[in-house]
């Protein structure tokens, strides 16, 4: 190994998929033989260049890739200091980030010849993405749903039935992501044989964190060209918004390695962190521990039992978070911030006002700290933003906490 | 390692020709004094070994029953070290059934694993089964149980082939634990045929008896899985037994007693597996 590699943050996981002490596959005996041949069919795909091939095809002719990188002119003037860009993955199909993902495993499914497929979602995104991807290719598929966030991303539950899914509401628990996943994995353990788990974040037991941060990370490539060929460097700082991971991940991993750009992951705060189960962000509020088969930060009380969280923000509402990015966390490459509901609606409105971009709420907890960065650095820094996804799903309930009559 | 008294208990179920009764039911459920009463005459009724739930917060292998039980066991204030209160309570009145401790990691995680073995060790506890402890994570807790002497029984399930069995029966103690089918506490046996082939099949690989659990609910399960099995395992009925018993979610003076009678009546069936 040279110097260069052995100091590389890229290198992870290790071949147990451990980032340092976090991840691994904490999983029931019986899924175990399933995590091991998805981690063989993943390395024979990876290496394909017919697998490549036909992914990129994909993201080019069904997503509409590259998503652009967009110059935010008045939010920039706005906030009066550093040069703000936005990644525009509210612009790639269906929505969200969440597609690149999907892409990436339905291929897998495929090849593997599985022939259901499973996913849980939080804000319905995910949900949307694996529905789209399985009308796509022919595949029957039922997502997985907390009933609390059923009601709160009703047009995406609509979405997700149009393109033929099956949407289970689960009432277990506070009925959000966590049971969500939960649901989704007694499911797996029940229909080993025909069924693929797409999971929907860069987290779960290895390879899912790997393997959804690869499907990813074209996010922070294309961010690269796109800012040397905009600006002629690389930006002073990337900013993300944190649930499990994934547009995180995907944003930050290709800048790991560049010690001048600064990198920052925006949690959900919720009513703020030191409300007690009052907000979702486990790298600020919580400690390592294991659940959903890796070790990762958690919201956790002393006896380890898992606290549900809260954000208003149905895909950041996860007590959890993917173990690369404790990792980073615990290394210091990475700053992890709490961002408010409050600070993230205030946000969500800034940038459909000055930019006429209605974010996704998720997406607006990183914008929201954009706001805080931008005024303290200098008009000739630069940031990138990934606006993970766009607000459609959103308006109804921003619009009730904002208090707006029709 | 030492003999230990799940060693000596399948012995003698052995010499008796006949599978031992595992009756699971859950720590604290549905309060800590009620589940005390029922841990307490589990051995009268017939159990041979103890399988003691704690319960977690995010039980991602069991059904619904399972679920709730752990769920009306929280919301009484259990915790890890409570159970392990109620282990110690338990041993002052019986020393020879074997109590297995069954879960999830995280608490145990939390509470510190020396820590944890240690205690269970002192109490006597003689054996642990982790849901989401596969043999590939080891380290992390089985082969530290065994350096304390708790056995770690593992879970096999009918997707572990014979090449991965040697994996998994590695540092496997006890017993074996076969899962009777793909999928989570509570469901139902399809292929009652197919349970007693992976059973001996199984059996080829290891000298170690072979329990089997999931999907048994009724004396005739009990009898019929008891052919082959050197144990067989009952947790959800037990703990929807609970359930039933309850009054507006308390316990009633018949809730000890409702797992009791099933427990008398389950084992009775297992009795009779090989007569
Ligand atoms: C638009 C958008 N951004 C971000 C997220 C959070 O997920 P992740 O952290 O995996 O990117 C979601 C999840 O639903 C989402 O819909």
């Amino acid at each position: 190994m040279t110097e260069a590699m052995a100091n590389s943050l890229r290198q992870g996981p290790d071949e147990n998929g451990k980032f340092g002490m976090f991840g691994g596959r904490f999983v029931a005996e019986t899924l175990m033989p399933l995590i091991l041949d998805l981690e063989k069919s993943y390395r024979a795909a990876q290496n394909d260049p017919e697998f490549l091939a036909e992914m990129e095809d994909l993201r080019t002719h069904f997503a509409g890739r590259p998503s652009p990188l967009y110059f935010a002119e008045r939010m920039t003037d706005e906030l009066g200091g550093a040069k703000v860009y936005f990644k525009r993955e509210d612009l790639n199909h269906t929505g969200s980030h969440k597609l690149n993902n999907c892409l990436g495993q339905i291929l897998l499914a495929k090849r593997m010849g599985k022939t259901r497929i499973i996913a849980e979602t939080g804000a319905g995104q995910h949900g949307v993405a694996t529905a789209t991807v399985c009308a796509r290719f022919g595949l029957p598929c039922t997502i997985f749903m907390g009933a609390t966030d059923v009601e709160r991303q009703m047009p995406n539950v609509l979405r997700m039935k149009m393109l033929g899914a099956e949407v289970r509401p689960v009432t277990a628990g506070a009925g959000t992501l966590k049971d969500a996943m939960n649901e989704a994995l007694r499911d797996w353990v029940t229909n080993v044989d025909s069924t693929y788990y797409l999971i929907g974040t860069a987290a779960g037991p290895h390879p899912y964190p790997e393997m959804v941060r690869d499907f990813q990370k074209v996010i922070g490539e294309e961010i690269r060209v796109q800012i040397l060929e905009a600006e002629g460097r690389l930006p002073d700082a990337v900013v993300a918004c944190i649930g499990g991971g994934s547009n995180a991940i995907g944003t930050f991993h290709d800048f790991l390695d560049d010690p001048d750009v600064e990198i920052f992951g925006a949690e959900a705060g919720g009513h703020g962190v030191d409300v007690e189960n009052g907000h979702a962000a486990s790298m600020t509020g919580g400690r390592p521990g294991v659940l959903h088969g890796n070790r990762t930060y958690l919201l956790q009380d002393a006896d380890g039992q898992i606290i549900e969280g809260h954000s208003i923000s149905a895909g950041l509402d996860y007590p959890g978070v993917g173990p690369e990015h404790s990792f980073l966390r615990d290394s210091g490459r990475v700053t992890y911030v709490p961002v408010t509901d409050k600070e993230a609606l205030d946000a969500f409105m800034a940038c459909t006002k000055f930019e006429g971009i209605i974010p996704a709420l998720e997406s607006a907890h990183g914008l929201a700290h954009v706001m805080k960065l931008a005024p303290q650095m200098d008009k000739d820094k630069i940031i990138v933003l990934c606006l993970s996804g766009r607000g459609d799903k959103d308006v109804e309930s921003v619009g009730k906490h904002l208090g707006m009559a029709l | 390692m030492a003999v230990t008294r799940i060693d000596r208990r399948f012995e003698k179920t052995r010499a008796e020709n006949r599978p031992a009764f595992v009756s699971f039911v859950m720590a604290g459920d549905p309060d800590e004094t009620t589940a005390d009463a029922i841990l307490a005459g589990l051995p009268a009724a017939g159990a041979d070994v103890i399988e003691l739930g704690m319960p977690f917060s995010d039980p991602m292998a069991d059904g619904v029953a399972i679920q709730l039980a752990g769920q009306r066991a929280l919301k009484s204030g259990m915790t890890l070290a409570k159970t392990l209160a109620m282990v110690e309570r338990f041993r002052k009145i019986d020393d020879e059934t074997p109590i297995v401790l069954m879960g999830y990691y995280n608490p145990i995680y939390i509470f510190g694993v020396d820590a944890f073995l240690a205690e269970a060790a002192r109490i006597g506890v003689d054996g642990l089964i982790v849901v989401d402890l596969p043999a590939e994570e080891d380290d992390e807790l089985c082969l530290p149980a065994l350096k304390a002497g708790l056995n770690f029984i593992r879970l096999t399930t009918p997707t572990t082939d014979d090449a991965r069995l040697e994996t998994v029966l590695g540092n496997s103690s006890g017993f074996v634990y076969y899962v009777s089918m793909t999928g989570i506490t509570g469901a139902e046996i399809k292929n009652r045929a197919a349970v007693g082939e992976a059973v001996n099949r199984i059996k080829s690989h290891t000298s170690l008896p072979v329990a089997v659990g999931f999907g048994i609910k009724t004396a005739e399960d009990a009898q019929l899985i008891g052919r082959d099995a050197d144990g067989v395992v009952v947790g959800s009925a037990l703990v929807t037994a609970v359930e039933q018993s309850l009054d507006a979610g308390r316990s009633t003076p018949k809730t000890a007693e409702a797992v009791h009678n099933l427990v008398r009546t389950l084992s009775q069936g297992a009795r009779a597996a090989r007569s």
